[in-house]
C-alpha cells in the first residue's frame, strides 16, 4: 500500500542522541537475564529506521525534553537525565507514549528478546498457535438457569 | 462536472463494497440485472497482512492501523473527529470493515426493535427480529458463523459449526461468571473453526483485527464478493464517490466518482444503493445537495447526518498468577447478556454486553503496561513485564447508544479528500443514560475479574480508539418527517435511492451491528426484488 502522509525525514544527528539517551532508560540491558537494552546497536538501528507516522510526534517530544533540559538532556549528567525524564513523563504522558510506542515496538520484536520471553521467533502465520479447547461443561449452569432474553410480544 | 466521462448505464449501481454493500450485490445478483458496485479502495491481500510478518504488531501503527486519519492512505479520506471523544475506526476497501474486525457476530435481541415500547425512550424500528430472522440464518451461512446452540440470552438459532475454543481465558473468566451466578457464552464468531466454502480454518494467529492472512475470518472480500463476482456483479475498485445525480422528476440517475487515475467520470443507474456505512453515507447525501434538493439528497426530514450513534466501550482488564492465552486464538473467547435487558434499578434504560478478551502480544502489553503504570521504566522493568505478558484478560462492555440529534456528521468547511471531495466532521458527546451504563459495566467487569482472582486491574471509559460502529444517520422510518427511508429502505425523498448500510439503524443495541446490517441488507435486497414490478411507485 502507498501512503500519502507518512513523513520521509529522519531524526537529525542530534535528535539520534536524545532519543538513544531516552531509550537507554527506559529499557536497560540486564546482565542478568542476558538480555538486550534498548540502545543495543541493532534494536537501536531498528527503531530508527521504524519510526513511521510517529516522527512528528516523536521530534515534537525531543524538543520539548531539550527544552526542559535547557541543553541538550544526553549531555546532562545520568541522575540529572533520569530525574529530568521522571519530570517530562508525568507533565507530558501522551509525548511519553510516543516515545514509549517506537521504543517497544522494536524491542520487542528482537530476536534475543523474543526467545527469552519464550516465543518462536517466527510471525504467526503460517504456523499459527495451538489453543485448549476449554472445559464446555462449565456451561451447565447457564443452561440450567434458562431463558434470559426478554419477550416483546 | 460538466467534463466527466460518461459511462454505458447500469441496473444497480452500489456504493461501497463492504459488509452491507457485498451482501446486497450477492443477493440482487440472481436477478440477473447489470450490478455495479464502486468501491473507493482496493481488494486487500492477505499476502501483506501484518500476521504474515515479524512486525505484526508494529504494523499496527501504520498502514493497518484501525484510524483512517493515521492511515492516511490513498483509500482513505479524513475525519475530522476532533469534537468527538471517541474516533472513528474503519478500512476502505473491498471488504470495508470487515477485513478489520474481530469477527465477534451477535445478532440484535428482540427487544432491540421495540425500544420505544419498551422502555419509553428512542423509537421502534418499523421492523422486527421475526422479519429479520431467515435474514440473519442466510447471512450465518454466507458468512460462515462459528456458535454454539442453545444461548439462554437469544431466541434459538442454528450453528454452522462449531465454536472458537473457549481456551484458558474462557475457562477462568467462565468460572467467575458461574460463581457469580451471571450468563456468559461463547462468542458468535465470524470465524471458521474447519474448512467451509474454499476457507481454511482459523490456526489461532490472534490478529483477526488486522486483517486474517489464514483467510478464516469472514471478511466479506472472501465470502459474498467471490460469488457475487461470479454470478457477474461487477466490481469496481479505486473508485471514489463524490455525489449523487438527479433529474427533474427527482429520481436520481447516478453516480459521479473520480476512477484510479482521479478521471472523473458519471456512471448513470436505474437504482442507486448507498453502503457507505454511518459515515460515508451521509457524507455522499449531503455532498450531492442541489437546487432540487438544497439540505442534501433524501434530507427532506433534516435527518441525514443526525442521531449518529457509535457503541461506547470501556475496557477492563487484569492480570493473573499463571499464564493464559496470551496472544494466542480469535482475541473475543465469551460474551455476557447479563446486562444487556433494562433493568431500572441500575440507573440506567436499555444495558450493554461484555465480550471478553485474550491477552495481548509483546508490544500491546509493553504499551499499555507503561500506560496504565504497570510496566516501569529502568530498573524493575524486566521483572515487570515477566508478570504481565501472556498472563493478561480482560473485557470491553458495548453500551447502548441512544439516538440524539445533537450528535451528527456533517460536512467540514474545510477539510477535503485527496480528490478535492469535502471530508466529514464529526460532533459527538457521550449522553447521561449511556454515562451510566459505561460507569456500571466498569463496576461490575472489576467485580468480575476480582471473582476470577485477577490482580492489577485497570479500565478506560471510554475507550477513545473504538469508533467502529456507525449507525443512525439516515434512519429508517414509516413517517417521512422522522426519517430518511421506509421500513424497506428505500428513500423517502428519491424512489430509486436505497440505504443498505448501518446508517439506517434507528436504535444501536448493546452489541456489534454487522451482523445486523447484513441481515437488513439482505432483506431489502429481498424487497427490491420482491416489489421490483412496482419499485417506484
Amino acid at each position: 500500500m502507498l501512503s500519502q502522509s507518512v513523513g520521509t525525514g529522519k531524526l537529525s544527528g542530534p535528535e539520534q542522541e536524545a532519543l538513544f539517551c531516552v531509550v537507554s532508560h527506559m529499557i536497560p540491558s540486564s546482565d542478568e537475564l542476558e538480555l538486550p537494552g534498548a540502545a543495543d546497536p541493532k534494536i537501536f538501528t531498528d527503531i530508527l529506521r521504524s519510526i513511521g507516522r510517529d516522527l512528528p510526534a516523536l521530534r515534537h517530544a525531543l524538543h520539548v525534553l531539550n527544552e526542559m533540559a535547557g541543553q541538550r538532556i544526553d549531555a546532562l549528567p545520568p541522575a540529572q537525565q533520569a530525574a529530568l525524564l521522571t519530570s517530562f513523563r508525568s507533565a507530558y504522558p501522551d509525548l511519553t507514549g510516543v516515545l514509549e510506542a517506537v521504543t517497544v515496538r522494536c524491542y520487542y520484536r528482537d530476536d534475543r528478546v523474543m526467545a527469552f520471553l519464550g516465543m518462536e521467533r517466527r510471525p504467526p502465520f503460517p504456523i499459527g498457535f495451538d489453543v485448549p479447547q476449554g472445559d464446555w461443561s462449565l456451561l451447565e449452569p447457564v443452561r440450567r438457569r434458562g431463558k434470559i432474553y426478554r419477550d416483546v410480544n | 462536472m460538466l467534463n466527466a466521462m460518461r459511462n454505458e448505464p447500469v441496473d444497480v449501481l452500489i456504493i461501497g463494497a463492504g459488509a452491507s454493500g457485498a451482501a446486497v450485490a450477492w443477493s440482487l445478483a440472481d436477478t440477473k440485472m447489470r450490478i455495479l458496485c464502486l468501491e473507493q479502495g482496493d481488494w486487500p491481500r492477505s499476502s501483506d497482512f501484518p500476521s504474515a510478518s515479524r512486525d505484526w504488531e508494529a504494523q499496527q501503527s501504520e498502514d493497518y492501523s484501525i484510524s483512517p486519519n493515521r492511515r492516511g492512505l490513498a483509500a482513505d479520506y479524513p475525519i475530522n473527529e476532533d469534537d468527538s471523544p471517541i474516533k472513528i475506526a474503519n478500512y476502505n476497501g473491498v471488504g470495508g470493515g470487515t477485513v478489520f474486525y474481530a469477527g465477534h457476530f451477535p445478532r440484535l435481541h428482540p427487544s432491540d426493535f421495540r425500544v420505544r415500547s419498551l422502555d419509553g425512550i428512542a423509537d421502534d424500528w418499523p421492523i422486527d427480529y421475526q422479519t429479520l430472522e431467515p435474514f440473519y440464518a442466510i447471512n450465518d451461512r454466507m458468512m460462515g458463523i462459528a456458535s454454539l446452540e442453545g444461548d439462554p440470552a437469544y431466541p434459538p438459532k442454528e450453528a454452522v459449526m462449531p465454536p472458537i475454543p473457549l481456551g484458558r481465558t474462557g475457562e477462568k473468566l467462565g468460572k467467575a461468571m458461574n460463581d457469580l451466578g451471571w450468563h456468559w457464552w461463547p462468542s458468535d464468531s465470524a470465524i471458521a473453526t474447519q474448512e467451509y466454502q474454499g476457507r481454511a480454518p482459523c490456526i489461532n494467529l490472534g490478529l483477526c483485527g488486522a486483517g486474517c492472512a489464514q483467510g478464516a475470518k469472514a471478511s466479506t472480500d472472501v465470502t459474498y464478493w467471490p460469488e457475487a463476482v461470479r454470478a457477474r456483479v461487477e466490481l469496481r475498485t479505486r473508485c471514489r464517490v463524490s455525489r449523487i445525480e438527479t433529474n427533474d422528476d427527482g429520481m436520481a440517475t447516478g453516480a459521479y466518482y473520480f476512477d484510479p487515475d482521479g478521471q472523473e467520470r458519471f456512471q448513470p443507474a436505474e437504482i442507486v444503493i448507498m453502503a457507505c456505512n454511518g459515515i460515508g453515507t451521509p457524507r455522499i447525501l449531503l455532498n450531492s445537495a442541489s437546487e432540487r434538493f438544497p439540505n442534501g439528497l433524501a434530507n427532506s426530514s433534516g435527518l441525514v447526518g443526525k442521531n449518529l450513534m457509535f457503541h461506547p466501550y470501556a475496557q477492563i482488564r487484569g492480570h493473573f498468577d499463571e499464564p493464559l492465552d496470551g496472544y494466542r486464538g480469535p482475541p473475543i473467547c465469551i460474551w455476557s447478556m447479563e446486562f444487556y435487558e433494562t433493568d431500572e434499578r441500575r440507573g440506567f434504560k436499555r444495558g450493554y454486553s461484555y465480550q471478553f478478551s485474550r491477552g495481548l502480544g509483546p508490544v500491546r502489553t509493553a504499551v499499555t503496561g507503561m500506560a496504565d503504570g504497570l510496566l516501569p521504566w529502568g530498573e524493575g522493568h524486566h521483572a515487570a513485564f515477566r508478570r504481565l505478558f501472556c498472563r493478561s484478560a480482560g473485557m470491553v462492555s458495548v453500551c447502548e447508544d441512544l439516538p440524539e440529534e445533537i450528535n451528527k456528521v456533517t460536512l467540514d468547511p474545510h477539510l477535503k479528500d485527496s480528490n478535492g471531495v469535502p471530508a466529514p466532521k464529526i460532533t459527538y458527546r457521550i449522553g447521561q443514560n449511556t454515562q451510566r451504563m459505561l460507569d456500571h459495566s466498569v463496576a461490575r467487569g472489576i467485580e468480575i475479574l476480582k471473582t476470577a482472582g485477577a490482580q492489577d486491574i485497570t479500565h478506560r471509559s471510554p475507550l477513545p480508539y473504538a469508533g467502529w460502529h456507525l449507525m443512525g444517520t439516515a434512519r429508517m422510518g414509516k413517517d417521512p418527517g422522522r426519517s430518511v427511508v421506509n421500513e424497506w429502505g428505500r428513500a423517502h425523498d428519491v424512489k430509486n435511492l436505497f440505504i443498505v448500510d448501518g446508517s439506517i439503524f434507528v436504535t444501536s443495541g448493546g452489541v456489534n451491528p454487522t451482523s445486523t446490517i447484513q441481515a437488513v441488507a439482505l432483506y431489502i435486497a429481498d424487497q427490491i426484488k420482491t416489489r421490483i414490478y412496482d419499485l417506484f411507485d
